[in-house]
């Protein structure tokens, strides 16, 4: 779908997120190919499409972690409408960006301090809490299982309550507690007006919270809808 | 928050990560003491002998082992994708060298501590006199070692044959700063020791120039 036919209505609410022709090669291949879209502030999008479609560099393009090859990425609500300081975003990766040689506490502390976060302790313990895994807060991260690590990567990426929140397949290795967790927690979020960008992979209680599906083919946006059945047919035929 | 407290918030953590796993102290230590006895059971110097070589076998020694011990303090951060999230919260990135420069800088002279007594028996050449000197000369080659070191570990943790790279990319930068570190040590171990200035000053301006380049241009070593 070319990016100027999407819905009018949209145009009306701010725009948080702006990509204009994103490009990002890998010496020939092309990871994005000509990307535009605009997020609005408040909006939870899921990104869709197979194995290799671009979906994560896309994401980590949002994030500034990776430079476009080519295109503008703005952030029209920021100061400066520059970008916001990476410090607003959170992220969820494949990878679950903690140190396995420091326990659970310890990586949460760690980037509550360097994320300057006021009472880094308590907010350290609530997340604690939430993620359920107070009581294994003083062991080292290389003991837990999959679904424990990626529980503290989420709590990592939540530490500062980041207006946009870019998830690369949160559910990897939860539990369904774990997902009703997350969901839960996302749904708050999306309705106190954080932006969120997530990858997935067919349905389920998480791409229930989406108001919007992009599908990604080979780099490029495909189908860009609204939540419902348009947005269900974009999840299963990528989960196809 | 300020460059310096991200700093001291990163520092923590890379000796905390260290002297729980002790993997690079202990491999560095190692090897250092190993090359030290070999050289000194084959070629069984003399004290005049030693003034003379030792110096260069010292400071050879802590080039390779710094070279052991630089690599993996960027590939550590690659496993889990940690850089990224150093990247994403930090306010200054230049916080995320400075933080290992001063981890491998605290390293490298604990490795020195260790070694240079040994060296003084084995080689039977004193030390006491020059101490507060020979502090001085390490801790300036040291740095300069840690900022190349650190700097070139970005650049090849993100490289095909990045363990031959490192050294590749090191050893040859490392020539003027081993020049002067070895002279300047052959002159604190003479019979008559002196503070050699001239070579202080270069050790000074190779330390300034490259700690001010990584400051300069480090944020675009961490991108992908």
């Amino acid at each position: 779908m070319p990016p100027d036919a999407r819905p009018i209505g949209r145009r009306l609410q701010e725009i948080n997120i702006r990509l204009e022709n994103i490009d990002k090669r890998y010496g020939g291949l092309y990871a994005l190919r000509r990307v535009s879209l605009e997020i609005a502030s408040g909006e939870c999008v899921v990104f869709a499409g197979r194995n290799g479609s671009g979906k994560t560099t896309l994401l980590r393009v949002v994030a500034q972690l990776v430079k476009p090859s080519a295109g503008n990425l703005t952030f029209p609500l920021a100061q400066n409408g520059s970008g916001p300081a990476r410090k607003n975003i959170g992220f969820v990766a494949h990878a679950t960006m903690v140190y396995d040689e420091l326990t659970a506490e310890e990586n949460l502390l760690l980037f509550a301090r360097l994320l300057g976060i006021a009472d880094a302790r308590n907010r350290v313990e609530r997340l604690l809490s939430e993620v359920g895994l107070s009581v294994r807060r003083d062991s080292l991260v290389r003991t837990f299982s999959r679904g424990m690590r990626q529980r503290v990567a989420i709590a990592r990426a939540l530490l500062h309550e980041p207006s946009v929140l870019l998830l690369d397949e949160p559910s990897t290795g939860l539990d369904p507690q774990g997902v009703n967790w997350l969901a839960a927690t996302l749904r708050r979020l999306r309705d106190a007006g954080a932006t969120i960008l997530m990858s997935l992979h067919g349905e389920s209680e998480i791409s229930s919270l989406a108001t919007r599906g992009v599908r990604l083919d080979a780099g490029a946006v495909v189908a860009d809808t609204q939540a419902g059945a348009g947005l269900r047919s974009i999840l299963t035929f990528a989960g196809a | 928050m300020s460059l310096l407290a991200n700093t001291g918030v990163l520092l923590g953590k890379e000796l905390r990560t260290e002297f729980r796993s002790r993997e690079l102290l202990t491999t560095t230590i190692v090897f250092v003491l190993i090359v030290v006895v070999l050289f000194s059971f084959n070629l069984n110097p003399t004290t005049e002998e030693s003034r003379r070589f030792g110096p260069g076998l010292l400071w050879l020694a802590f080039l390779f082992a710094a070279s052991l011990m630089l690599q993996p303090c960027f590939l550590r951060e690659q496993n889990n994708d940690t850089l990224s999230a150093l990247r994403l919260s930090v306010a200054d990135p230049f916080a995320i060298f400075l933080s290992k420069l001063c981890a491998n800088t605290l390293f490298l002279l604990l490795t020195e501590l260790l070694l240079l007594p040994v060296f003084a028996v084995l080689y039977n050449v004193p030390l006491l006199a020059v101490v507060p000197q020979l502090a001085l000369v390490f801790f300036l080659g040291s740095v300069g070692l840690s900022v190349t070191g650190t700097t070139l570990s970005a650049i090849s943790a993100q490289a095909r044959m990045r363990e031959l790279l490192l050294p590749l990319l090191l050893l040859p930068l490392l020539t003027p700063l081993l020049i002067a570190s070895t002279e300047a040590t052959a002159a604190l171990l003479a019979p008559e020791p002196t503070l050699r200035w001239d070579w202080l000053a270069i050790l000074i301006a190779f330390d300034v120039i490259f700690l001010t380049a990584v400051w300069l241009f480090g944020e675009y070593l961490l991108e992908e």
